[in-house]
């Protein structure tokens, strides 16, 4: 899509708004979904993947130094990754903006 | 060679499928649409169609293989009825929104309860705003001449719509009738193959019927509301076409002995050749009355309403179905509201008749027309009238 589906005039919808481009599921923003969002503290991580684990939205990814981190463009809010740390190193705070 | 044969309509409708070259048909028989379908699985059991039969569990089932086969690219026919229609009735507007051309005859039939397996339109008329082409043919050859049409309507790639075909159940399926069966290489010069412009292919994915949120649903509805409405103009083309090269001519709206008229019956379906036995003996007594025919039901034909009643006093409109606990016949309410902003408009009448396959005689039109004609001058306090019922 070259478009921002904001952008687009039912002109340009295609024949039977079919989609040709695979995978364009990617572009949907379901970030702004969220109402609560997690915040992590870092220092109080051990690694052990439970948040990455368990996300049923597979937005967190293992970073360079192994820490995990949230992808806040698809992040729905949900508090899972935040009910599963042991460590409470996640905590889910209302999102004001 | 043009020689009239003596065939079921059921029958002459499946030998249009044939001729009409249809690649695909799946189907669920029921009651009257039984012999349609019958007859195309023995064209295909016998190898005179070369197609696809697919024997199916539900109409659900069928409709749903319709969509499969017709994005394949697949010239797909199917028929029903009654409770079959509204069985499919979710996967009808699939069908339409995902621009998929498939033609469906509707043997139309009264929808339960009480049970009848006999004719009136409730069930297509339950089914007006699934997004379909929807054509109504009031005998053998208009349901023959219409079918093959059908398939030109909505391949057209300006349309890419699904159509349905309506042949009052019994009344019209059932009957044997002179039918002048077109030559296999005219139809086949009239009706190109299929040119489905995005089949499903694996080396050229595309994702039909989609998610889409809020954002997009609105303009992805409107525009299959303007295809809907812009495949009026194809339609004309499409019949006009066919008139030039078979010599019958269809028309949205039709009309019949309209000349100097200032009531105006409006039918469709069936009705209309037994109304226009009544228009005559009206006629000969000196009754100022005529009779116009629906032909077209989605899109609704509003300029060619608006001219056939043009210069009319009062308009007449006769509903094979009834519309529970609403303003009156489908076709009368909208058609009523079709006139509601114009200056000049007729008295518009309502009536309803013919439910569950009841016959209204030449002598039930006359009376219709009598009270309605009463009812346009002198009003009632009824939304509209239903024919012939006991009291």
């Amino acid at each position: 899509m070259t478009k921002a589906e904001n952008e687009i005039t039912w002109k340009e919808i295609n024949i039977g708004a079919t989609v040709h481009e695979p995978g364009n599921a990617s572009q949907y923003k379901t970030g702004d979904w969220r109402s609560n969002v997690p915040v992590v503290d870092f220092s109080k991580c051990i690694k052990c993947a439970l948040c990455y684990i368990f996300c049923p939205e597979g937005c967190i990814t293992k970073n360079d130094d192994g820490f995990f981190e949230i992808d806040m463009y698809y992040c729905k809010g949900c508090g899972i990754c935040a009910e599963e740390c042991p460590t409470d190193s996640i905590i889910m705070k209302e999102e004001k903006e | 060679m043009k020689q009239y044969v003596g065939m079921e309509v059921s029958v002459a409708l499946a030998e249009a499928v044939k001729l009409a070259n249809a690649d695909v048909i799946a189907a669920y028989p029921i009651t009257p649409q039984t012999h349609i379908i019958e007859h195309l699985a023995e064209l295909v059991a016998s190898g005179e169609l070369d197609a696809e039969y697919i024997p199916i569990e539900s109409e659900h089932s069928a409709m749903s293989a319709c969509l499969g086969s017709s994005a394949v690219g697949a010239r797909t026919f199917t028929a029903t009825a009654g409770q079959g229609l509204e069985l499919m009735h979710e996967v009808l507007f699939v069908a339409s929104a995902m621009r998929l051309p498939i033609v469906m005859a509707v043997a139309n039939r009264a929808v339960s309860s009480p049970l009848s397996v006999w004719g009136d339109h409730s069930d297509v008329m339950a089914c007006r705003d699934v997004g379909w082409i929807q054509i109504f043919a009031e005998n053998g050859q208009e349901v023959v001449d219409n079918a093959i049409c059908a398939f030109k309507m909505a391949e057209d790639n300006r349309v890419l719509l699904p159509v349905m075909l309506n042949l009052d159940g019994f009344h019209l399926s059932h009957m044997v009738e002179p039918v002048l069966m077109p030559e296999q290489k005219a139809v086949s010069d009239f009706l190109p193959l299929n040119n489905y412009p995005q089949p499903l292919n694996p080396d050229k994915p595309v994702a039909m019927g989609d998610f889409a949120p809020p954002v997009i649903f609105t303009e992805a509805k409107w525009a299959q509301e303007m295809s809907l409405r812009n495949s009026y103009s194809t339609i004309l083309e499409v019949w006009d076409q066919f008139g030039k090269q078979f010599g019958r001519h269809y028309r949205p709206v039709e009309h019949y002995r309209t000349e100097g008229a200032s009531t105006l019956l409006l039918t469709m379906g069936s009705f209309s050749e037994t109304a226009m036995t009544a228009i005559d003996s009206l006629r000969d007594e000196g009754c100022k009355v005529g009779l116009i025919r629906l032909r077209l039901w989605r899109p609704f034909p509003f300029s060619d309403i608006r001219e056939a009643v043009k210069g009319i006093s009062n308009l007449i409109v006769l509903d094979r179905a009834i519309s529970l606990g609403g303003p009156g016949g489908p076709a009368a309410s909208e058609i009523k509201a079709a006139f509601y902003g114009e200056e000049n408009k007729p008295k518009i009448v309502s009536f309803v008749a013919g439910l569950g396959g009841r016959d209204v005689t030449p002598k039930g039109f006359e009376e219709i027309i009598t009270r309605g004609i009463e009812i346009a001058e002198k009003g009632s306090s009824n939304e509209y009238e239903i024919y012939g019922v006991r009291e």
